[in-house]
């Protein structure tokens, strides 16, 4: 089983409508949501929700006014000064480490496991789809992302599905590492722009740094042709594969606002043409087709 | 006064908003790039960096002839950072919180302090404009210390911009609490206005005010203004799409810098946000 990770390192490149339109083109395939912060992927798709959990993260400290003789033990203790002079905790500023739980001398404080996000597994047009939804100012980005990425190895097994197409997040922590651990190979995707390639340079160390293979491909590469070039070059010396280029095209947007594929909304477009090609050279490298 | 420029979604323009606003307003301004993963303020500003700190966070360190393998440390440890393993104590650097808790519980005094690096911080100026940026280690997942290091160099009686990440989770709401105005960023597109939701589900629970900005405003649809609508969410500013400032921003140029009309609309946002905050501060 191959897994394909689309990532950008730079938010806003690409990733979704790319990764969408090339997952269409994919057979025996899983879809695989991994931005679970911010996930998008579900307009283009339209999933029929199969199988709908919740995630549960870690516990969150509450503390028991019955039995706290507010001797600020715990306020002391946490790192986060997520304790008020109230001896109430801030939900939001509560790291989940559970110290004051533990050294409370009165047992005052409960630890309970918070429902963090939800996470599914659907069915689409093009296949099926395994995503989640992080609860919002959640903690455990990562291990959420590793559970949908779990989630959609068993379903790829259990189906016998060769390949997984996983959409990431952006920039280089926590959900990032969780999802590029292991896997077959990365796509970046990077834009044409001074911030593309300051980006793109850091998501290629990234993948160095976990010996995953990375391909490139420059979207809407006409803005700025220059920087382009430049951008294949530093990846090119990096060891990464660069793939064909994709033009600025609006159809991108268009098909968007349509909740399609690019194929689906207009298959005669630059861009539909030049994402084949992309799709086709990533074939090459996975040794599927 | 600091404000925060949000977006839910990368690339909708955040660090754009961010850099022209703070350039228009030329003096007693001070800029802080919080996305610490891809920090990209600096591409724009080009300031003279005049100071570089490491920052650490503290991870323990097991004295072997001390330890006594009673395993108090990874009981309490719930990011499975330390755990005792047949005769020795192995530690997981990266996976540590910093909480504390196993040098609270080590009776034997068996662990210290040693650091591990999240990245750097970089202060330096341009012209009138103060700047600070982090960059977080490649490799490193935990970027909220970092960002809480960028922040703690906001100086009182300046005007703090701060550029924060995209998303909604634990980096936005370091960047953006206990800011006095969030400026969101967004497009007019279905992913831009979902994510804007998603953004301003987070602002609300931090009970910060909230504007915004609508990026490459004539592409896409009308939803996301029929949801500021809605929400009673004002909006402060449209930017066209305009293949002229793309170039420009491709480059590394600043839109007020290539079409100085721009800088009075710049100014005439910062009023607007002014007001808006002031209003919140009255209500009180």
């Amino acid at each position: 089983m191959k897994e394909l990770v689309v990532i950008s390192g730079k938010g806003g490149t690409g990733k979704t409508s790319l990764m969408a339109g090339m997952a269409s083109l994919a057979e025996n395939m899983v879809m695989c949501d991994a931005d679970v912060d911010a996930a998008d992927l579900h307009l283009l798709m339209a999933p029929e929700i199969r199988e709908h959990h919740d995630f549960q993260g870690g516990g969150i400290a509450v503390i028991n006014s019955d039995k706290c003789i507010e001797c600020g033990v715990c306020r002391d203790l946490c790192k986060w000064n997520a304790i008020n002079e109230n001896f109430e905790v801030d939900s939001l500023e509560c790291e989940g480490c559970g110290v004051c739980v533990y050294l409370c001398p009165e047992h005052a404080i409960d630890f309970p496991i918070q429902k963090c996000g939800e996470w599914f597994i659907s069915g689409t047009r093009f296949g099926p789809m395994v995503h989640a939804r992080l609860g919002i100012a959640q903690e455990n980005s990562g291990k959420l992302v590793t559970l949908v990425r779990q989630e959609a190895k068993k379903l790829a097994e259990r189906e016998n599905l060769e390949l997984i197409i996983t959409d990431g997040p952006p920039g280089i922590g926590c959900p990032v590492i969780a999802s590029i651990g292991g896997v077959t190979a990365l796509l970046i995707v990077a834009e044409p722009t001074v911030s593309g390639l300051h980006d793109m340079e850091r998501v290629v160390q990234l993948a160095a740094y976990f010996k995953v293979p990375a391909m490139l491909c420059v979207n809407k590469f006409d803005l700025n042709p220059d920087q382009t070039l430049v951008i294949e070059d530093r990846a090119k010396a990096q060891g990464v594969t660069v793939l064909a280029r994709v033009p600025f095209d609006p159809v991108f947007t268009e098909s968007m606002v349509q909740g399609k594929t690019v194929f689906e909304y207009k298959i005669e477009s630059e861009a539909a043409y030049a994402l084949k090609q992309v799709w086709s050279e990533i074939g090459k490298v996975l040794e599927i087709n | 006064m600091i404000i925060s420029i949000a977006s839910g979604k990368g690339g909708t323009g955040k660090t754009t908003v961010a850099t022209n606003l703070a350039v228009s307003i030329e003096s007693g301004v001070e800029i802080l790039d919080c996305d610490v993963e891809e920090p990209n303020a600096h591409l724009f500003l080009h300031p003279v960096i005049e100071h570089k700190e490491s920052v650490a966070v503290v991870v323990p360190e097991v004295d072997e002839e001390k330890c006594t393998l009673c395993g108090k440390c990874a009981e309490i440890c719930q990011f499975k950072a330390i755990v005792v393993l047949g005769k020795t104590v192995l530690t997981f650097p990266e996976m540590c919180h910093s909480c504390g808790g196993c040098f609270e519980v080590c009776s034997e005094n068996a662990l210290s302090e040693t650091g591990r690096l999240v990245g750097t911080v970089e202060k330096g100026h341009r012209n009138g404009l103060d700047f600070v940026h982090g960059r977080l280690r490649v490799g490193e997942a935990m970027s909220p210390p970092l960002i809480s290091k960028v922040r703690s160099f906001a100086r009182p009686g300046m005007l703090t911009i701060i550029d924060a990440p995209p998303g909604t989770s634990c980096p936005v709401i370091a960047a953006i609490k206990g800011t006095d105005f969030v400026m969101m960023v967004t497009e007019p597109t279905p992913f831009g206005l979902h994510d804007l939701k998603l953004g301003v589900e987070a602002v609300k629970l931090l009970g910060i005010p909230c504007g915004l900005v609508i990026n490459r405003s004539d592409i896409g649809d009308d939803k996301v203004r029929e949801y500021a609508e809605q929400e009673d969410l004002p909006i402060l500013m449209e930017i066209p799409f305009d293949r002229k400032i793309a170039e420009a921003y491709s480059r590394g140029e600043l839109i007020v810098e290539v079409m100085p009309e721009w800088k009075e609309k710049f100014l005439g946002l910062y009023d607007q946000i002014k007001e808006l905050a002031g209003r919140e501060e009255a209500r009180g």
